[in-house]
């Protein structure tokens, strides 16, 4: 099902948390708002399932304006960061909940079978006797997932869904989301404030800050490509070193960059990490080490330049660096921002 | 190494709580049922047996039972708008409810008398309905909700304020109607909640003493309730009889927490782990 929302805006008390917010979510699209918290990501989550009314501005399920469907009659499926299981029902009564509440009367034999399928899909077979309770949190979360797709939802919505898990168990549950995406085809919109899984996970990131969208793209577009040093932040880690632009050029120290299409003046010049060399001879921005941190797949080494600004970047794990060393940096690629 | 607790540790609190209890729960019971069972088994059954007695049963349970159900309702509603709904004067909407607790019972019961007289201003106006409720059961009844309906309000309202609102909200995505979300999602999961406070409520409504004998009348056979035959035979310092029937409303409470607490154990199955 295409989801389009059209000039939505979501006002709390004094609070402007969702501002004039337009978008177009394909169908089958799986599709990533993220956000530092207070952009108004949940917001709108909450808004498509009908758990929150807009204020003004309309929602539309294909072609019906779905903006003043009450959630129980909109068809979403709707995912909670902490999984909102019924406590006193088992799992599979938690499954079946949507099904026995439903105007489509369904036998408890179809009923049962479609919660053995359930199981299965994600991967819970044996444990529908247990009470949520009596299960991992990773567990719960996708009983929380097949209960959402038990009423088979025309969108399904998932509000941080792994952000109350563990790291390893969140990277597996995020590769199996995907996987479960790819076989059922649902259009699926969830929201997170972490890029990595953002990026890890969407077709689409929409990328949101105070109530609007800043960027949206593929994680190719938004990572090659980011339009604002908001974005260039909010995505990674980034290094910020103050320049001048003349004729297209960002000039700082030594180091060059091209800066096509920012006007002539102050410029902020923003490179990752593994953006940037450090050599022990110039030309390039003079820095000294001021500390070295270890990690498994390198040694992150934060300096400063002569302007007091903080650097980091990355050399290979056999580099000997020291803290207290004065070195250069160069710049391999840098995005430019008028300041 | 042994584990400190901030606490002393088992020995003593385990003896302070022992004595406590002791001391203050278990000499007086004891004293109670040894005092009764002087009596030989011939005369305590005709004591307890006694036409008298058994009508003050009868009007203490009834009343008990009719006052408890009025309370699980309102008491439900009563904790269910304090902890959903913000208004102006909630505070102190919530800050009443305690008073049942806080004012001695014979004066709850004086002014209970005093509004429900037949010159009172309740009275006057249910007596042109023709409802008596001064010196009548209706009367007990309403001596005993006074009482105890706090049982039930302070029960269910930390579990209600507790309960996660995202419950309600993914029934509501699952298709599920207001009714059928209160039905099977909120009530049971404040049905030990309501159990206990509703147990509560009636073990104190049968225990009921001050605010009930200005309002009930008294009458032997008719509105004489259980507690109030008890201290009469005090009076006539006739203290097998008095222990007897008090060892009825003790085994009955008795009997009353036990089927709760099972009740409420099952009910709350879904907390075990493992």
């Amino acid at each position: 099902m295409k989801i389009r929302l059209e000039n939505v805006v979501k006002t709390f008390e004094t609070f402007r948390a969702v501002k004039d917010v337009s978008l177009d979510i394909e169908s089958g699209e799986l599709v990533a708002l993220l956000g530092p918290s207070g952009s108004g990501k949940t917001t709108i989550l909450r808004m498509v399932a009908g758990l929150e009314y807009s204020d003004g501005g309309h929602i539309y399920f294909g072609d019906q304006d779905a903006t003043d469907i009450p959630v129980r009659d909109r068809g979403v499926g709707f995912v909670f960061q902490h999984y909102a299981l019924f406590p006193h029902m088992t799992v599979a009564d938690n499954i079946a909940f949507g099904m026995k509440v439903s105007k489509v009367k369904r036998d408890k034999a179809a009923i049962d079978a479609r919660v053995t399928d359930l199981l299965r899909l994600v991967r819970l077979e044996g444990l529908g006797d247990r009470f949520a309770a009596q299960i991992s949190g990773g567990q719960r979360q996708r009983v929380a997932l097949a209960r959402a797709l038990a009423v088979d939802p025309k969108v399904l919505l998932l509000d941080e869904p792994f952000g109350a898990l563990d790291a390893n168990v969140r990277r597996d549950l995020r590769r199996w989301l995907r996987e479960i995406h790819s076989e059922l085809g649902i259009t699926t919109l969830f929201v997170t404030h972490d890029q990595e899984e953002a990026l890890d996970l969407a077709d689409r990131v929409v990328i949101l800050k105070d109530g609007r969208i800043v960027q949206q793209g593929t994680p190719q577009e938004v990572c090659r490509d980011p339009q604002s040093a908001f974005v260039m932040k909010f995505l990674g880690d980034a290094n910020m070193i103050a320049a001048e632009v003349r004729d297209g050029r960002a000039y700082t120290g030594d180091v060059s960059v091209d800066a096509v299409g920012v006007a002539d003046g102050k410029a902020e010049l923003y490179a990752r990490p593994a953006d940037l060399d450090w050599s022990e001879q110039g030309p390039g921005i003079a820095a000294t080490i001021s500390r070295v941190l270890d990690r498994p797949d390198g040694r992150r080494v934060l300096a400063a330049t002569g302007a007091g600004e903080a650097l980091e970047f990355d050399v290979e794990p056999e580099r000997q660096v020291r803290a207290g060393e004065a070195g250069f940096v160069t710049l391999r690629r840098a995005k430019v921002f008028a300041a | 190494m042994r584990r400190r607790n901030v606490l002393p540790g088992l020995p003593l609190s385990l003896g302070v709580t022992l004595f406590y209890v002791g001391l203050i729960v278990v000499l007086p019971l004891a004293a109670l049922v040894i005092k009764a069972a002087s009596l030989g088994p011939a005369d305590y059954w005709q004591i307890i047996s006694s036409p008298r007695a058994v009508a003050s049963y009868r009007v203490t349970v009834l009343s008990a039972l009719g006052a408890t159900v009025f309370n699980l309702f309102f008491g439900l509603a009563l904790a269910w708008v304090l902890t959903r709904y913000r208004f102006p004067g909630r505070r102190i909407v919530d800050a009443m409810v305690d008073l049942p607790f806080a004012l001695p019972t014979a004066v709850a019961g004086i002014a209970l008398t005093a509004l429900f007289a037949n010159n009172g201003w309740f009275g006057s106006i249910l007596g042109e309905f023709g409802i008596k409720v001064a010196y009548t059961q209706l009367g007990i009844m309403i001596a005993m909700c006074f009482t105890s309906i706090p049982f039930v309000v302070r029960t269910v309202q930390p579990v209600l304020e507790d309960l996660d609102p995202a419950l309600e909200e993914a029934a509501q995505s699952l298709g599920g109607s207001d009714w059928e979300i209160f039905r099977k999602v909120i009530l049971p999961l404040l049905t030990p909640a309501l159990m206990a406070g509703v147990s509560l409520s009636f073990a104190r409504s049968l225990g009921e003493f001050g605010a009930i004998i200005f309002i009930a009348g008294n009458q032997p056979m008719s509105t004489e309730i259980t507690a109030l035959l008890i201290f009469i035979r005090l009076e006539e310092y006739d203290y097998q009889a008095a222990a007897a029937i008090a060892s009825v409303l003790l085994i009955t409470a008795f009997v009353m927490l036990a089927i709760t607490n099972w009740l409420q154990a099952r009910a709350l199955r879904y907390t075990v782990k493992g």
